[in-house]
């Protein structure tokens, strides 16, 4: 007994008491800032040496939807390429997820394309049903992680449940292997109606490193409307809980 | 220039990333002699299978076999070659271990053995030799009776985890009989890292075979390609990268231990190292921005070398970690509600470890002392003694003392490597994404990652490119030894069984 209260004394108030200003590494990799003054040339190099296919070789834009985060770029380029820690990067479009050349704001959902009914329905209790369609494991440990005692996105109704009969929606990751494909369209359709699609990670979004692979398969992300597109190699818990309270339109 | 082949060798010895071996130096047996000399070797304890895979070369397979050898700390390579279409005798028969190695070959190559146990699909690879058969009509292994039923799980689970099937037979609550089926999670990442060679987009490729084991697998990839270019890191190099693989062993162990405490429904020793997990994998954040190590480790070189300020940061980090995790897990191990859980449940036996070829945890948990650091050292581990920490009980209480066990063995070997690491003179370089590797080679890489061995090979092609990328996860042979630990056992001690091993999904079908 005196042990485990030493135990709960050492532990101390472990959660993060403000989700959408906790401070992380400076070293982490989050929204990119791409200077206004980038050339040409300087474009064509950074998506040459882009593994992922995610900049653009005119523009010099970076899909966050298809970077994987490695920083070479901004290695490579940093008078042009920087990566912020601002781990808000959830959006509502897929679109928004290109980041472009003196684009310096932070991302925010677009209201206008929340359905109505999710916030109507979901606002405080969302419960959502996980499939790992090909992920590499990272990405479901940092989803089981938004629910530990340091993110517990618990504390706003929202939480992972075991049967997809008691979800208001699915969480995908990884890029979807054809052998998964038809168990992930089984659970969907077992989710009653209206329910939320939230893709989490870059494999999940494009396929990632993944997209030519002969053993993907994209149709159900490719014929299903995305409510929420969470960027990151894996998905930062910060990132997937303040993507989830924006969807929600939860002020905090 | 023609090479001699000394037609007595039997095989070709080299060492953990040691310089590649020219393709044509590795003697080519005829099957029968290839059988007797792996069967002979692997009968004996000392020596157990790394990977043994084939693939097309010209007009005919050509089968490799690297064999280790604990005793020596050398690896051995044979190999043989068969036409198309070709039906062998199945060596699983004699060494069982050899069961995951042989269905493979067959799943990609259709090559047939005749007398194997279980040709048992593996993955249902994209490229798999024979299209017809399908997942959904895979015939599960069955036991008639009316006493017994069947449970099917999965793939999808009632966790957050990865997709994978489990049929069990059972008497009652009892489990008479696990089948697991895997292969949802294939993604064809040999075939990728196949294709992107020495490049950048194969290291980040690597850190995605396991996502949980970033650390071990970039690793394993990247002193494969120093290997196959005959670079030699620099010292300081091979330390910083000692220091991230075991900071990874210590956050999982941890984070492991969470998980048993939560399935035991014991939610203090769950909770206080859930957050002990955080402040591990946010200092690996703290140097080089990922939790889970992904963009550390590459070939040649690394963009974020460590510094004294984050060598600092992670000593004390440790420290503290090391000083509750102690007190966490003495509660833990001596509360007689989870003693109750743990204790001789899911034994694995020792006998039965040595005939699954059971790795790592799952190996040294019965008694089997297999680990890489100390059988067939790499990186800065070469240049220190690394005991393996051993049990002998087998069951979930060894899985979970074992971790704790690791973890302060792990912490006093950070503690080492940083005092070595400050070696004058030799700094980290910078990543190359442009090794000219070694043209017609075959090269071998192993790492320790937190599960067990890791075992990486390719081999080039007379231009120097990959030709084949083959890469074996520890799971690989530990899934069977799951199946085994559950037999019975009451169906409602799987999940607690199925934690302590912590297998992976994605890090089997590739």
């Amino acid at each position: 007994m005196l042990k485990e209260i030493k135990i709960l004394s050492d532990h101390g108030k472990q959660y993060v008491p403000d989700l959408r200003t906790q401070s992380v590494s400076a070293r982490f990799r989050g929204r990119p800032v791409i200077s206004a003054a980038i050339t040409p040339s300087q474009g064509a190099r950074a998506a040459a040496l882009c593994p992922s296919g995610a900049i653009d070789g005119t523009s010099g834009a970076i899909d966050l939807g298809r970077c994987t985060f490695c920083k070479e770029c901004a290695l490579a380029i940093p008078e042009v390429y920087v990566f912020t820690n601002d781990y808000r990067i959830a959006v509502t479009k897929r679109e928004d997820l290109v980041i472009r050349p003196g684009q310096t704001g932070p991302l925010r959902i677009d209201e206008a394309a929340v359905r109505n009914e999710v916030r109507r329905l979901f606002r405080r209790s969302l419960k959502l049903r996980q499939v790992s369609a090909g992920g590499d494991n990272s990405c479901e440990m940092e989803l089981g992680a938004a629910g530990n005692v340091n993110f517990d996105m618990g504390r706003y109704g929202i939480e992972f449940v075991a049967s997809p009969r008691h979800a208001d929606g699915i969480v995908i990751t990884g890029p979807v292997s054809e052998n998964m494909a038809r168990a992930l369209g089984i659970t969907y359709e077992a989710i009653p109606s209206p329910k939320v699609i939230i893709l989490s990670g870059t494999d999940a979004i494009s396929g990632g490193l993944f997209a030519g692979s002969p053993a993907i398969n994209r149709d159900f992300i490719d014929n299903h409307h995305v409510d929420l597109y969470v960027p990151g190699n894996p998905a930062h818990p910060l990132t997937f809980i303040n993507g989830l309270l924006d969807l929600l339109g939860k002020k905090q | 220039m023609v090479i001699m082949m000394d037609q007595s060798k039997v095989y070709i010895e080299v060492r953990n990333c040691s310089a590649p071996v020219g393709i044509r130096e590795i003697p080519v047996l005829d099957y029968g002699r290839f059988y007797d000399e792996v069967c002979s070797m692997l009968r004996d304890e000392r020596f157990h299978c790394l990977t043994y895979f084939c693939y097309p070369a010209g007009e005919f397979l050509k089968f490799i076999c690297f064999i280790a050898d604990d005793g020596s700390g050398t690896i051995r390579i044979l190999s043989h070659e068969q036409s198309n279409g070709t039906s062998l005798r199945s060596i699983t028969s004699e060494v069982y271990a050899m069961h995951i190695f042989e269905r493979e070959i067959h799943e990609n190559h259709g090559v047939v053995f005749d007398d194997h146990p279980w040709l048992k699909p593996v993955r249902y690879p994209h490229d798999r030799a024979d299209g017809q058969k399908a997942m959904d009509d895979y015939p599960f292994y069955e036991i008639e009776g009316e006493e017994l039923h069947e449970v099917g799980v999965g793939p999808v689970h009632a966790g957050v985890i990865e997709p994978g099937h489990f049929r069990f037979i059972c008497n009652g609550e009892k489990v008479l009989h696990l089948e697991i089926q895997l292969g949802y999670q294939h993604r064809g990442i040999e075939r990728l890292l196949t294709e992107s060679g020495a490049g950048l987009r194969g290291a980040i490729l690597s850190e995605d075979i396991a996502g949980d084991t970033a650390v071990g697998h970039a690793l394993a990839h990247a002193q494969l390609l120093e290997s196959l270019a005959l670079l030699e890191p620099s010292a300081s190099l091979q330390a910083e990268r000692c220091i991230a693989l075991e900071l990874e062993r210590i956050a999982v162990h941890i984070g492991d231990t969470a998980a048993l405490c939560a399935d035991v429904a014991y939610q203090l020793g769950q909770v206080a190292c859930e957050a002990l997990r955080t402040m591990v994998i946010n200092t690996t954040q703290y140097w080089c921005g990922n939790r889970f190590g992904k963009s550390m480790i590459r070939p040649g070189g690394t963009n974020f070398p460590l510094t004294e300020e984050i060598a600092g940061e992670i000593l004390a980090v440790l420290e503290e970690v090391e000083r509750r995790y102690g007190n966490v897990v003495e509660c833990v191990y001596n509360m007689p509600s989870v003693l109750g859980r743990f204790e001789d449940i899911g034994t694995v036996t020792r006998t039965q470890a040595v005939s699954t070829g059971a790795v790592g945890m799952a190996a040294r948990t019965c008694g089997v002392p297999r680990d890489i650091r100390s059988t067939h050292p790499f990186q800065h581990y070469r240049q220190m003694v690394v005991a393996p920490v051993m049990l002998e009980s087998g069951d979930v209480l060894a899985r979970g003392r074992l971790r704790a066990l690791e973890v302060s063995e792990s912490v006093k070997l950070i503690r080492r490597l940083t005092d070595e690491w400050r070696i004058p003179g030799s700094e980290s370089s910078r990543p190359r994404y442009d090794l000219p590797l070694t043209p017609g080679s075959a090269g071998i890489s192993v790492t320790e990652g937190w599960r067990g061995e890791i075992c990486h090979v390719a081999i080039t092609d007379s231009d120097g490119r990959l030709q084949v990328y083959k890469i074996k996860d520890p799971s690989m042979h530990n899934w069977m030894a799951l199946a085994l630990a559950v037999r019975n056992q009451e169906i409602s001690d799987f999940p607690v069984c199925n934690k302590s091993f912590n297998l992976s999904y994605c890090g089997h079908d590739l």
